[in-house]
């Protein structure tokens, strides 16, 4: 008896420190991130959407604590993802009010990341789930799932090169859910281009769309004013 | 041959209801920007569809001179065939109903020459039609609404052309619209030599414009195999083979490329050939026909 409630103890002990780990992790993660009060970063952005066809665009990303972003195209027109907030893990992890479970390790390249959930305490909060992989030797997020309760789920990729001091990442890529496009022919009055239909349907079925974008410089912590949000 | 045309030029523009097309041009792209300038976010929206649900979209760019003019051509270029055909089926059986086509038969120059004259006279006035939309649409609507990237909706998606891929887009689209408009004027002419008033050929051109239009349009099997090749109307929309943009496999547009230009060039062959062979019935019609009146 007496050995078996060392054991419990033993495995609880370690069950502790494990969580205590990773939330340690996370709040290294958190405060590393809590460096950007504010950014301004030039960009290309690269859209992958089925039924879209736009050329790559050279846009500015705008940041401000705690979740506001606004990705812009100064000289034409871009199509921004509406989950496009979440490009940024501060969003995330601002509110600090979430449990974190320990998700094992897993492989990102030959990077070897740390697997770490997040629940949300608020049961009204529009994000359910948020699984993070973390590079614990540089202390950066290199890939994210969020699950929103009505937006789907949204996934993040990340590299970092001379910004990592700060958690902002070189080149992103983010996944996002899409809606189905239709478009009656009574009203486009197409001109029939000769192109397959069956493989114009069937493109359209795929309802994942994915934004890249190449950050070429970082402007942190200058101070920005809510006008350029709106 | 050239004195022929500038006596059938005075003909077509001496009369009033060749300013009405003109008239009627205007109003209603007028009207049309009058509509986009208030409610043009509206109109993108229902445009877009459902990518609004995804997408943070700047309704103030989307609502441009560039976009404004697309939208013009779209509605307009459906109904230009009623106004050719206003001119182009008088301009012989006008003639015929007012007595005068006896006297210009009578006159040293061939019948042939006779109906070319006409024929080309039609072609500019149809040329300063075309003129006229791009001049209100294109001009008026980039000095009211500004430029910016173009968005064109298919039923396969939407695309985006960048602004300075667009004018030329433009050029080659009205230089089409020109081609395909000539043919509903070769069809008017034809119908005017075979009649002895105005009336009969300019209805018979819309209506043959309105079920061909119509017949093209319809997706069904037995139509679409065996008859819409062949019709007229199936070619017109060609102009808009200029603002379907080329893209890599994954998307990206290629700048100042063209999706399917042997779609485009296809289609207008089939329209010069259906001018050629409009113009070459009139003649024949023409030649043996007895002028009476």
């Amino acid at each position: 008896m007496k050995q078996l409630i060392c054991l419990m103890m033993l495995l609880s002990s370690v069950f502790f420190v494990a969580a205590q780990d990773i939330t340690e992790l996370v709040q290294k993660v958190k405060a590393k991130l809590d460096l950007v009060n504010d950014y301004e970063a030039n960009g290309r952005m690269k859209t992958n959407v089925s039924f879209l066809k736009v050329p790559v665009a050279t846009v500015k990303v705008y940041f401000k604590k705690p979740n506001k972003l606004k990705v812009k195209n100064e000289k034409g027109i871009s199509f921004v993802p509406k989950g496009a907030v979440n490009i940024n893990m501060s969003n995330v992890l601002s509110s600090g009010k979430f449990t974190v479970l320990d998700a094992g390790n897993d492989k990102i390249g030959n990077t070897v990341v740390k697997v770490v959930k997040l629940l949300p305490e608020d049961d009204a909060a529009d994000v359910v789930l948020s699984t993070l992989y973390i590079d614990e030797a540089n202390v950066v997020i290199r890939r994210a799932k969020t699950t929103t309760r009505d937006n789907g789920t949204y996934e993040l990729e990340m590299s970092y090169g001379k910004y990592s001091a700060y958690g902002l990442p070189d080149q992103l890529s983010f996944s996002f859910n899409t809606k189905d496009y239709k478009m009656p022919k009574g009203v486009t009055f197409d001109f029939e281009d000769g192109t397959d239909a069956k493989k114009k349907e069937d493109k359209l079925k795929n309802r994942k769309g994915k934004v890249d974008i190449s950050f070429s410089n970082y402007i942190i912590n200058k101070g920005l004013p809510d006008t350029i949000f709106q | 041959m050239w004195n022929l045309l500038q006596i059938e030029l005075f003909k077509i523009f001496k009369k009033p209801r060749t300013y009405l097309a003109f008239a009627i041009i205007a109003a209603f792209i007028f009207l049309i920007q009058l509509g986009l300038y208030v409610n043009g976010k509206d109109w993108l929206k229902f445009i877009l569809g459902s990518l609004d649900e995804t997408m943070d979209l700047d309704y103030h760019k989307l609502n441009n001179g560039y976009a404004v003019c697309y939208f013009v051509l779209n509605l307009l270029l459906v109904h230009v065939p009623i106004l050719v055909a206003l001119v182009a089926g008088d301009v012989v059986s006008g003639e015929a109903g007012m007595g005068t086509l006896r006297l210009l038969a009578s006159k040293p120059v061939s019948r042939t020459q006779i109906i070319l004259a006409k024929y080309f006279a039609t072609a500019v006035y149809v040329f300063a039609m075309l003129l006229w939309i791009a001049l209100i649409s294109l001009a008026v609507s980039v000095a009211i609404f500004g430029v910016n990237d173009l968005v064109v909706a298919k039923t396969s998606g939407l695309q985006l052309i960048e602004s300075d891929d667009i004018l030329w887009r433009y050029f080659f689209a009205f230089g089409f619209a020109f081609v395909a408009m000539m043919v509903v004027a070769a069809i008017s002419l034809l119908l005017s030599t075979l009649s002895e008033n105005s009336i009969g050929p300019i209805v018979a051109t819309v209506g043959i414009v309105i079920v061909c239009t119509l017949v093209s349009e319809m997706e069904i099997p037995i139509y679409q195999k065996y008859i819409k090749p062949y019709l007229f109307t199936t070619y017109m929309l060609g102009w808009k083979g200029f603002f379907y943009i080329g893209s890599t496999a994954d998307g990206e547009t290629i700048k100042g490329s063209i999706q399917y230009l042997p779609g485009i060039l296809k289609s207008l062959a089939a329209l010069l050939a259906y001018n050629v062979g409009l113009v070459a019935a009139a003649v024949w019609v023409f030649r043996k026909k007895d002028i009476l009146s």
